[in-house]
């Protein structure tokens, strides 16, 4: 790397099969366990421990208890508040959603590569952020039909709308209803490959400028630097945000499903 | 972009793992421990609210049961103090009573003791008369010479007096 200073910063994002298990396949899928797969079960797993250390059940929690009690909590409170009591149901599902995403950000964060090993953010693949929003969405269909059965239609035309304007409405809505999975999957996958592919196109800055000489190191590299340390203390915003616009925004599309407008 | 170059070749692999690993998150985090999590904060809220509960009705009743007791020492004192007045307005009229007949028997002793002094006095003078007739008849019968008796000195010592 220091012969040719060229820093791909797409590379990050490659997956890899890991283990030779390249070739593993499942009815004629390929199920390869990949760099991908590995930082997933890691995050899971970390998730597990986490929350684990907070199952002690005193009465005075602990500090450990005291966080995950704290992250339930705010699950709790964000469906209350946007659902209603009924909401307390997809507790579960919402803490799970939130807590994989926010564990998979921050752990792709990890400046593991300076002892060699190469952190993977699986949630900067669209393939992962869009099967979670696939799946929020389709929770979003099943429950909306199975509590308001064809009156869940009715969500696409909002109260006070003029009689002539309920068929133009109707589609704008539906299209708008529609686009929620891309929109939810893309934001969390444009969010994390972009705060990626800036901390390495900067730290290619920073090899690049020191390669060519002090100089160019003084104007470019130092700079770059500093940026890069203000923009890593933002990436790890991003990745609490991120995941918490996908919990709130899920939480808010299930609030249409169980209340309708 | 690796994403999409890729998407072909691993599409099926990150999409069965990842099924894979958030049904297990779900499943076993998010239905079997963090229900348990939650239970233990609503027990936790539970139970300060029945304690708060609990104080306030022991409270509520501390406050019952001082009104009582003030009620009823209230009641008690009042009882005292008609005893006090009672005892005290017994008192002052047998005070009286015993005093009146003090009185009485006092002015009795007062009345019986003049009637004495005058008697004795009267007594008294009719003596002085008595001893000065007998010393007049006698004086005149040593300066005199005349026999005097004492009914006859008796006029003049009157006079005299």
């Amino acid at each position: 790397m220091a012969t040719e200073a060229k820093v791909d910063p797409m590379h990050q994002f490659t997956i890899q099969p890991m283990f030779g298990t390249d070739q593993l396949e499942l009815l004629g899928y390929n199920i390869a366990i990949t760099n991908s797969t590995v930082w997933m079960a890691i995050s899971a797993i970390a998730l597990w421990v986490f929350v684990a250390g907070g199952m002690k059940r005193q009465l005075v929690p602990g500090r450990w208890q005291m966080a995950v009690e704290s992250f339930t909590g705010l699950i709790d409170d964000m469906l209350e508040a946007n659902i209603g009591k009924n909401g307390r149901k997809y507790v579960p599902y919402i803490f799970s959603l939130f807590m994989f995403i926010l564990f998979g950000n921050v752990l792709g964060l990890l400046p593991l590569g300076v002892i060699g090993l190469h952190p993977f953010t699986f949630t900067s693949h669209f393939t992962v952020t869009g099967i979670l929003a696939i799946i929020s969405f389709g929770i979003v269909l099943i429950v909306g039909f199975a509590k308001h059965k064809l009156h869940f239609f009715s969500l696409f035309v909002p109260h006070g709308t003029p009689v002539p304007m309920i068929p133009i409405i109707f589609v704008v809505e539906m299209i708008s209803f529609m686009v929620r999975p891309f929109s939810l999957g893309l934001r969390l996958f444009v969010a994390m490959m972009a705060g990626h592919v800036l901390l390495e196109v900067l730290s290619s800055f920073v090899i690049g400028s020191s390669n060519a000489g002090m100089q160019y190191f003084a104007i470019a590299g130092i700079p770059s630097f500093l940026l890069m340390v203000g923009i890593c203390a933002l990436e790890i915003l991003v990745a609490g945000i991120q995941a918490y616009v996908f919990a709130l925004l899920t939480s808010v599309y299930l609030n249409d499903a169980e209340n309708l407008h | 972009m690796p994403q999409i170059e890729q998407l072909a070749a691993t599409y099926s692999s990150q999409i069965f793992w990842l099924l894979l690993i958030f049904g297990l998150v779900f499943f076993v985090i998010g239905k079997g421990m963090v229900p348990k999590v939650m239970d233990t904060v609503s027990l936790r809220d539970k139970q300060i609210s029945d304690d708060l509960a609990a104080a306030e009705a022991a409270r509520n009743k501390a406050d019952a049961e001082e009104a009582a007791w003030r009620e009823r020492e209230n009641a008690n004192r009042a009882e005292a103090q008609a005893l006090v007045a009672k005892a005290k307005a017994e008192a002052a009229a047998s005070t009286e009573k015993k005093l009146a007949a003090a009185q009485t028997g006092i002015d009795a002793k007062l009345a019986e003791a003049e009637a004495r002094i005058a008697d004795a006095r009267a007594s008294a003078a009719a003596e002085i008369e008595e001893v000065a007739s007998e010393a007049a008849a006698d004086i005149v019968k040593r300066l005199a010479g005349i026999e005097v008796s004492a009914a006859e000195a008796r006029p003049a010592v009157k006079e005299a007096m």
